[in-house]
């Protein structure tokens, strides 16, 4: 009893650390695709790029662990602008087969430019001294830095929640998400809006594969390992949606934490089989609008 | 009146053979006589283009963007690899069986996957080929898991031609199947059937007013490009006498869909272009310097979606007007 209860609390604390990062990662991409129908399957490259620039930071020039979230999550942020006004852009409300391609053509970039300046290996992510030990929270004790990223997760999913339903930037986004057009007529800048919105979940992104550099792996094939991973949780969570994302990631860290650890064997099989499983029921996701 | 008359003899000319068709074969036999080291390449390229083809039947016809169709192609070498690595190594026999289970692995996919669009299904057809990628990991017994599939005996082809070491009978055989399997595609797409498929990609609401069989058509073009793709998938693990996990991964996916865009989508002809292109330039690069080879692959892409779309086809298009 006492033994399943400890496995039980450890998946699931594993689990939600995992779903955060997933998370973190995947919900610019949900509100981009919402807010421009653009299928960017390069979104994961944002997120390789912001944990080679927290390894590089912290391994190469010794910068502290928190200065170097927040410059990879800045220049994450500033790198994307660039690439959405030089490429994106042109493709918006365009054909859905050159926006897969586009994207695809990053990514592939993006292996071969990673290769070039850091080499194959995998980088080592070294979490600082006051995160690396055990944190105790009373009843139990758990692994610093997994907690600090759950924390770090909670706390990032609630401003941004907030950001959504209270300023005046989230209720641009909402409105131009449910209509576009008339969003347009009421005079809200979409260009600029899509601009800031992108840069909003590539630095998310930046941020979410900088912090999980430890469950993640940071390696030249980033994008295309774990490509399926972010697709399935803007899928099964609903395109457009804040929250889909939130509740698929949790289903699909703690998920696939928990069958992992059960059934080593057939453990991969599980998260493919349930997304089928759920689109077959619900084709537009949790949370997806009909 | 004259103008209607020029658009009906378009129409009823359209599936004509004209001469620029024979163009591809003209090639094909001119390599064989022209580059005799380079036929194991050769036999690579035409199953390849076979491969591209069973793609541009969805893609590029029935509009359906996949990010799995490796699923297919990897499915069909496992079988016609898996019958040969245990006692029944006839190649033709093979070739079909690999297609029937291709197919098979199509339709019941394409049942769960085509209820849904966008990127959803993009989604799901990159999670069915995982799927299979994981099986193909795991059952390591069946399939040699990581290290790939070994001791493959392929048996002469109707126990008269030898597959030697210079991939004469490979080539042969890879041509005579792409021209048998490019004449049905050939077929399908300028019949009834084929045409409606077009009118799904362009306006889907307007063939679900008409009363099209939406649903049940995009289903059957996907079971036919799926068995295709597991035919070319059995060629190349029969002139190669090897399978991989690389035949199911996502490289193999995303590169067919590279090169049936640097060709040309919907074209039928595009992946006789993009196919040759991309692999002697991958045949050429990868020797001075294999890492890197993605960089460019993926530069020329960014340029062809921005610059060239339409591909090589479609500039000729462009340059005829």
């Amino acid at each position: 009893m006492q033994n399943t209860l400890s496995a039980v609390i450890s998946i699931g604390f594993h689990g939600i650390a995992f779903a955060m990062v997933l998370y973190l990662i995947s919900v610019g991409l949900s509100v981009t695709m919402g807010l421009m129908g653009f299928v960017n399957l390069a979104h994961g490259v944002f997120a390789m790029l912001g944990g080679y620039i927290l390894t590089s930071l912290m391994s190469r020039l010794g910068v502290p662990f928190v200065m170097a979230l927040a410059i990879a999550a800045g220049a994450t942020a500033l790198a994307s602008v660039v690439v959405e006004r030089l490429l994106y852009r042109r493709l918006y409300g365009g054909d859905e087969l050159d926006q897969v391609l586009l994207t695809m053509g990053l990514i592939f970039m993006s292996v071969a430019g990673a290769t070039y300046f850091w080499g194959p290996l995998p980088q080592p992510m070294q979490p600082p001294r006051w995160l690396s030990g055990q944190m105790d929270f009373g009843f139990r004790s758990f692994p610093g830095y997994r907690s600090f990223l759950i924390l770090c997760g909670a706390g990032l999913v609630t401003v941004l929640w907030l950001g959504l339903e209270r300023t005046r930037f989230g209720v641009q986004i909402r409105a131009s998400v449910d209509n576009l057009r008339m969003a347009q007529s009421v005079g809200i800048n979409t260009s600029r809006l899509f601009t800031a919105t992108f840069a909003l979940g590539s630095g998310l992104a930046g941020l979410g594969g900088a912090l999980g550099a430890d469950l993640l792996a940071i390696n030249p094939s980033y994008a295309l390992e774990n490509l399926v991973y972010f697709l399935i949780v803007v899928a099964v969570g609903g395109l457009g949606s804040i929250r889909g994302p939130f509740v698929a990631a949790l289903l699909v860290g703690v998920g696939d934490t928990g069958f992992k650890y059960l059934l080593p064997e057939l453990g991969a099989f599980f998260i493919y089989a349930l997304t089928m499983a759920i689109l077959l029921w619900r084709p537009r996701g949790l949370f997806g609008r009909a | 009146m004259r103008v209607d008359q020029t658009a009906v003899d378009i129409f009823a000319r359209r599936h004509r053979y004209r001469p620029v068709e024979a163009l591809p074969w003209i090639a094909a036999f001119a390599a064989y006589a022209l580059f005799p080291s380079y036929l194991p390449l050769g036999a690579q390229i035409l199953a390849t283009i076979l491969f591209a083809l069973s793609a541009d039947l969805v893609l590029g016809y029935a509009g359906i963007v996949t990010l799995g169709h490796a699923a297919f192609f990897g499915t069909g070498a496992y079988t016609a690899g898996i019958l040969a690595a245990n006692g029944w190594g006839e190649p033709i026999s093979g070739l079909l069986a690999a297609g029937v289970v291709a197919a098979l692995v199509g339709l019941a996919s394409g049942c769960i996957v085509l209820r849904t669009t966008g990127l959803t299904l993009l989604m799901q057809t990159l999670v069915v080929a995982t799927l299979l990628y994981e099986l193909a990991n795991k059952a390591s017994r069946f399939t040699g898991g990581d290290d790939g599939l070994q001791g493959m005996v392929v048996w002469p082809i109707f126990g008269l031609f030898r597959f030697d070491m210079f991939g004469r009978t490979a080539y042969v055989y890879c041509l005579a199947v792409l021209f048998i399997c490019w004449y049905l595609a050939r077929r399908i797409v300028h019949s009834p059937f084929g045409r409606s498929l077009t009118g799904i990609r362009e306006n889907v609401r307007r063939m679900h007013a008409i009363g099209a069989p939406v649903a049940r058509r995009q289903l059957v073009i996907y079971t036919v490009s799926a068995g295709l793709a597991g035919i070319s998938g059995a060629l190349i693990a029969q002139t190669t006498a090897f399978v991989g996990l690389s035949f199911l991964n996502l490289e193999r996916s995303g590169s067919v869909l590279i090169m049936l865009i640097l060709g040309g989508v919907g074209r039928l002809y595009g992946a006789f272009i993009g196919v040759p292109l991309y692999m002697i330039a991958q045949n050429r690069f990868s020797e001075i310097e294999p890492v890197y080879w993605y960089f460019w692959i993926g530069l020329l892409m960014v340029i062809v979606v921005v610059v060239a779309r339409g591909g090589v086809l479609g500039l000729v298009e462009r340059l005829r007007r």
